[in-house]
């Protein structure tokens, strides 16, 4: 198990960069903590896997040091590193059973057979495997099988980190459920270092202690699941996290009000912003509440489109000639005729430039 | 116009991949198939599209007798999980490729496809050829394609499965509003229920090569027949829990007993199971009449502004979705709530007796 420093690191494709954006990987500074689960999430192409790559020895970096304990592994092979890995699809032989699959990782580095059948035992109970153990791999349904994937890489003990990428993206939705949760146990139990590379923001959230949010090539936020929710530090992470994603609208700054266009809209605190600077006003959909009448300072809004998706509604609405998006709880009535919406002041959030900004009080 | 399939069945090998099945739709609609992998989606679509030809039953089009009338003699699109375009082509000739071949006049094409390239989201990328593109692009291109064809039925299996999950959120929302757009029959493949709630129209649940039913999106959700299309269409998965209703009183297997509330009162002296969605357990009472159950925690995971909390009571594995954050620890035993009048009961023979009243 390891602390992972990545020291000054950064990564190009190209052989002579000559400018930040000819980097997939811009420069980062990050200690991950021993023992903690960390997801990578980010649309295609955003850096997240490159930088797995760079962590489990696949990447050389074009600059930087990656330390695993505080030793410099940057030069050392992925099989040198003392990692394991759990890829996309699943890696298994067929023709072997499932115990000999589980076990493979274990005979290859030599380990007796009793210490092997003790761990194998663990992984299988631990991933409900037990009773599957003397099948063959081969004719197993493709979760059977990403199974004992997760299983091999979960199987040796001491390793430094484990690595995922995309390990659920094939599965189920059912299924994944229960992957999601029996690896979130495990990780409770074995407290290994976990790293999880994925573009799905439901799968990063629920697996992660800390969740690194990737945006062109940048690490855009370091944070809880919560902190992502409510102070998302970019606006692509509001964006990115939460279906709909947060709002964003162009607003101007005095003081302690946002103008949006006519409208006036009280914020939590005063905020300072330079002239010259885009400066936006974040909600969430889940903080924004509709009526039909105006409970005092309410914003007048049309109602476009009601989406009822069961647990609750999406509501497509338009301020000041900007798209909003509300989100109406199941049991919360809402019809065509509300006119009128408020924001959850406190959930407010601005931003300058794209990043978020802190309230004076 | 309507596509009518009667009594139509697949066996591939000696194995039956569709039981006869009878399904029509309607021009102009969104038709779901919802189920996991090998419930039967594609082949259904492989039959309507007259790729495969059924070994017993009819296919209608439009009163017509089309089975087995193969796929090039029908107007049909269709749009894989896997991205397919013609390499060699640009993306504005991979788009316009359906129109030249049915020879539509050059400005007429070219209307067309930025109308759909538009849409897409693909205009900065007309000139671009598909290598050259991001897989969402790739897709968004191949459904361009499928778009201005102007096919009588478009089948889309599984379109989004292989993009990012935030670009397949403005996908969905998209595409329910192309669709009514155009006068086609729509057939849209899926293995995630969110994603048929979020395209709404009409949805066919899947299992082992039948369809357990077919309505209205939301009805189908909010009232499903049996067990079986209650599983196929919850994420999370629904809770079960068997029961026997004896006089006022509901007998566990656990020897537990509960009073018998709300509309489990009137329910006949005989077993039952319960199904309950996640956001309907509950970790605080919302009623005196609520069912109270002792249930050890096995993982608490936090989306950032709810908790997914798992939970084992004896044999059961359960979910509750809890709005907020709510740290509990693995192991421990909490009680969790449940309003009698959100219950889904279905009988011995897993056929629902009642479903929960609509929420206003």
């Amino acid at each position: 198990m390891a602390e992972i420093h990545l020291k000054q690191l950064a990564h190009s494709y190209h052989p002579h960069p000559s400018g930040v954006q000819d980097y997939a990987l811009k420069e980062i500074d990050h200690v991950w903590e021993d023992g903690k689960a960390y997801a990578l999430l980010g649309a295609s192409g955003c850096g997240k896997s490159t930088l797995l790559n760079v962590i489990s020895g696949l990447l050389h970096p074009s600059q930087g040091q990656v330390l695993f304990n505080g030793e410099d592994v940057t030069n050392l092979p992925t099989e040198k590193r003392h990692i394991a890995q759990v890829f996309q699809f699943p890696v298994v032989y067929d023709t072997m059973s499932v115990y000999d699959n589980l076990a493979f990782p274990l005979r290859n580095r030599g380990r007796d057979e009793a210490t092997i059948r003790q761990r194998v035992g663990d992984i299988a109970e631990m991933l409900e495997l037990t009773g599957e153990l003397k099948k063959k791999a081969r004719g197993l349904a493709a979760d059977a099988k990403q199974k004992i994937s997760l299983g091999r890489g979960l199987v040796r003990q001491n390793v430094a980190a484990i690595l995922f990428d995309e390990p659920l993206t094939v599965i189920d939705p059912h299924l994944k459920w229960l992957l999601r949760m029996q690896l979130k146990s495990l990780h409770q139990r074995i407290s290994n270092t976990m790293i999880y590379v994925t573009h799905d923001q439901t799968e990063a959230l629920t697996f992660a202690d800390q969740v690194v949010v990737m945006h062109d090539g940048y690490v855009v936020q370091i944070g809880t699941p919560q902190a992502l929710f409510e102070r998302p530090s970019h606006t692509f992470v509001g964006y990115f996290i939460g279906s709909p994603g947060m709002n964003l609208l162009p607003v101007q700054i005095e003081g302690t009000q946002a103008r949006l266009g006519e409208l006036k809209i009280e914020l939590p605190g005063r905020y300072t912003i330079p002239a010259g600077r885009k400066t936006e006003l974040g909600i969430r959909p889940e903080f924004v509440s509709l009526s039909r009448e105006n409970r005092g300072h309410s914003l007048p809004v049309s109602i476009q489109h009601i989406e009822d998706i069961g647990r609750h509604r999406i509501v497509r609405a338009e301020l000041a000639g900007h798209a909003l998006n509300v989100i109406v709880p199941g049991d919360v009535a809402v019809s065509d005729d509300c006119r009128y919406l408020d924001f959850d002041r406190s959930r407010i959030n601005i931003y300058a430039d794209d990043w978020l900004q802190e309230a004076r009080t | 116009m309507s596509l009518v399939l009667e009594q139509v069945s697949k066996i591939v090998d000696r194995k039956v991949h569709i039981h006869p099945v009878d399904l029509t739709l309607e021009t102009g609609t969104l038709n779901v198939l919802l189920g996991p992998t090998q419930a039967g989606k594609t082949s259904l679509m492989r039959l309507m599209a007259g790729l495969d030809r059924p070994d017993s039953g009819r296919i209608w089009w439009n009163g017509q007798d089309v089975t087995g009338k193969p796929v090039q003699q029908r107007n049909i699109a269709m749009v894989y999980q896997q991205f397919i375009n013609y390499p060699s082509l640009s993306v504005y000739d991979n788009i316009a490729s359906p129109l030249r071949l049915r020879g539509i006049p050059r400005n007429e094409i070219s209307k067309q496809v930025h109308k759909a390239a538009e849409l897409l989201k693909l205009t900065p990328l007309l000139k671009r050829k598909p290598l050259e593109l991001s897989g969402g692009q790739q897709q968004r291109c191949a459904l361009a394609r499928a778009l201005v064809k102007e096919a009588d039925l478009v089948l889309l299996d599984e379109p989004l499965a292989n993009l990012d999950y935030k670009l397949r959120e403005e996908l969905r929302e998209e595409l329910p509003r192309i669709f009514t757009e155009s006068g086609a029959i729509f057939v849209y493949a899926t293995t995630e229920p969110t994603e048929a709630l979020l395209l709404g129209g009409h949805t066919a649940a899947l299992w082992e090569g039948r369809i357990t039913q077919f309505g209205p999106t939301l009805a189908v959700y909010r009232h499903p027949r049996d067990m079986t299309t209650a599983r196929v269409f919850s994420d999370p998965p629904m809770n079960f829990l068997s029961f026997t209703k004896s006089g006022h009183q509901l007998q566990l297997d656990n020897a537990q007993q509960l009073a018998a509330s709300g509309p489990l009162a009137d329910l006949a002296n005989r077993s039952f199971h319960a199904g309950f969605r996640p956001d309907r357990l509950t970790l605080q009472p919302l009623s005196e009449h609520d069912l109270c159950f002792q249930v050890q925690v096995t993982v608490v995971e936090i989306t950032g502004s709810e908790s997914f909390v798992h939970l084992r009571y004896g044999e059961e594995r359960w979910v509750a979705l809890a709005a907020g954050i709510h740290e509990l620890r693995p192991g421990s035993t909490i009680p969790v709530y449940l309003n009698p009048e959100q219950v889904y009961v279905f009988d011995t023979e897993q056929q629902l007796v009642i479903a929960p009243a609509l929420a206003a």
